[in-house]
């Protein structure tokens, strides 16, 4: 079995301008965020970018990376709106294939299941259709006993992905993927759903140290559907990472109120040490 | 004196405020509704949901705004992560109370986006869940102020999807789709009309139909009769006041 261990660096170098890139996490919830900040370190761009978005997408759209959107929303939890993304819709910067939160989970599922769409019935009546022109229904063959209707559903496409990034607790060196926070929120979902899926850990341990102290439930990603694995401690900083780290609300809220080519030159310019070092100056000026 | 403070003996119990009102109004959409979740969101509904619990329906299942499910004194029951809160969505037994940037007479509602959507002159959440939650389980609103920028004509992009829109859309979007109630910081709104339009259901104490009509983008029904939302029970004012919100966020959204 093969070490699957990598740098961030080496994860973005596998990844290519133009790509379909699904980003794991929800909102501003464990968020891989220290491979975003190596993708913002590259010059890949022109991305379909699907996620739940948080400051992930917010961060992207900044600077320029997004072709086409696929998401529900994007929120900083805390702060419900989210400027950056915000301001690059208002610009019109991008296309937006914008759907319901459980269509969005059933087109992950249909991909990871290798299949064209899924019948969902969220969507109907709903302006989720007029926007999303390309979107079917798809007629039940099955007559309801009572009523005798046979149910019209839209047809949720398969979300397929050129490659999933996402953020765990812990991983060993082989892929095997954990959570310890209270939601797994849909990470599994992504790196099924892509072609090649790299997850960030909190920390690399031994597979024996995986069990140890936690539940065999908390093993959420399967080595199998994962290609690369890089440590990167606090790397789904400034997004929460339970019970590893909470949101760090008073950074989000510097990202939230300091133009882009401002936060990004005092943060973003380095590697990831120099951001998380960064990160503790700022801090530091604070007290 | 403010609200949460005991009047001394002898003296008149402190004066209902508007925002206890809105209290009552939200706690009442949860009434029968038996072991369904309680999705409040914003400061009023989650204070009218916990208020249900501790009075009239105490089998509601609340959660901690996260993945679990718990009881009113913190204690978890149950997990619902994300994935398994869409199953509760579309398995019916849920009732949410959302809230609304535009709301028109039907019912249809939008929290996306401000202007034309290919190119929004506003941008806010997204359309979210709304899709999903109307056409599954009971969707109520909540809309701390009441005004033509909010109850509009016609919403610019709908999200929760509303009578009229759900009627056109066929038998797979009217099979579970209902809005039980509207509740403002004026009165509580209802869908009890022949099309299923807005109506005037019951006024908050110190509030006039002519108030309503003003603040209302579109034209409401309004019956002959028009009931005032009822008064809070002594024992409902002193769990509000003391037990549920005793730092006053309902004051915070709702001003008297």
């Amino acid at each position: 079995m093969s070490d699957k261990t990598m740098t961030t660096d080496e994860v973005v170098s596998r990844l290519h301008s133009g790509m379909t890139l699904g980003i794991g996490g929800w909102g501003s919830r464990r968020k891989p965020m220290a491979l975003v900040r190596a993708l913002l370190r590259t010059r890949i761009t022109d991305l379909t970018v699907v996620s739940y978005g948080g400051p992930d997408v917010g961060l992207l759209a900044a600077a320029g990376r997004i072709r086409r959107l696929v998401t529900a929303f994007t929120t900083l939890d805390s702060i419900p709106l989210e400027p950056h993304y915000r301001a690059a819709r208002e610009r019109g910067a991008f296309e937006l294939m914008e759907v319901d939160e459980a269509m969005f989970m059933w087109g992950l599922h249909a991909a990871a299941n290798r299949l064209p769409f899924l019948p969902v019935r969220a969507g109907l009546g709903s302006d989720v259709m007029r926007v999303n022109p390309t979107l079917r229904t798809v007629t039940s063959p099955y007559a309801d006993a009572s009523s005798g209707v046979r149910e019209e559903l839209v047809a949720m496409p398969a979300l397929r992905l050129d490659a999933a990034l996402v953020h765990m607790n812990r991983a060993d060196r082989l892929g095997n993927g954990q959570y310890l926070g209270p939601d797994p929120y849909f990470d599994d979902l992504f790196c099924e759903a892509a072609d090649a899926a790299y997850v960030s850990c909190e920390r690399v341990v031994d597979t024996a140290e995986l069990t140890k102290e936690a539940a065999p439930q908390t093993l959420l990603l399967k080595r199998s559907s994962v290609t690369g694995v890089v440590e990167t401690p606090n790397g789904a900083h400034f997004t929460s990472c339970a019970p590893d780290h909470g949101r760090d609300e008073p950074f989000q809220k510097l990202y939230a109120t300091t133009p882009y080519a401002e936060f990004a030159a005092r943060f973003l310019t380095g590697d990831e040490q120099a951001y998380q070092s960064a990160v503790r100056a700022w801090h530091k000026e604070q007290r | 004196m403010s609200p949460a403070s005991t009047p001394a003996p002898g003296a008149p119990a402190a004066v209902v405020t508007r925002a206890e009102y809105c209290v009552i109004a939200c706690a009442e959409a949860w009434r029968d509704n038996g072991e369904v979740l309680a999705s409040p969101m914003g400061p009023i509904p989650s204070i009218g949901a916990r208020l249900a619990k501790r009075t009239f329906s105490p089998d509601l299942l609340l959660t901690d705004g996260e993945a679990m499910l718990v009881g009113l004194d913190g204690t978890p029951e149950g997990w619902l992560p994300y994935r398994q809160h869409l199953t509760m969505v579309t398995g019916g037994r849920r009732h949410v109370m959302m809230g609304a940037s535009q709301l028109d007479r039907f019912g249809n509602q939008n929290i996306s986006c401000i202007g034309d959507w290919s190119r929004p002159t506003r941008q806010l959440l997204g359309v979210r869940g709304a899709p999903v939650n109307t056409l599954n389980n009971p969707t109520s609103y909540w809309v701390p102020r009441h005004s033509p920028r909010v109850f509009v004509e016609r919403v610019d992009m709908v999200c929760g999807v509303g009578y009229d829109r759900a009627a056109a859309a066929g038998p797979s979007a009217t099979r579970f789709h209902r809005i039980p109630r509207v509740v403002s910081d004026l009165g509580v709104f209802d869908f009890a009309t022949p099309d299923h339009s807005m109506r005037l259901a019951s006024l908050h104490p110190g509030v006039t139909v002519e108030q309503v009509r003003e603040a209302t983008g579109f034209g409401l029904s309004v019956p002959d009769e028009v009931p005032r939302t009822r008064e809070p029970s002594p024992e409902e004012l002193r769990l509000i006041r003391e037990v549920i919100d005793p730092g006053g966020a309902r004051d915070r959204e709702v001003r008297s």
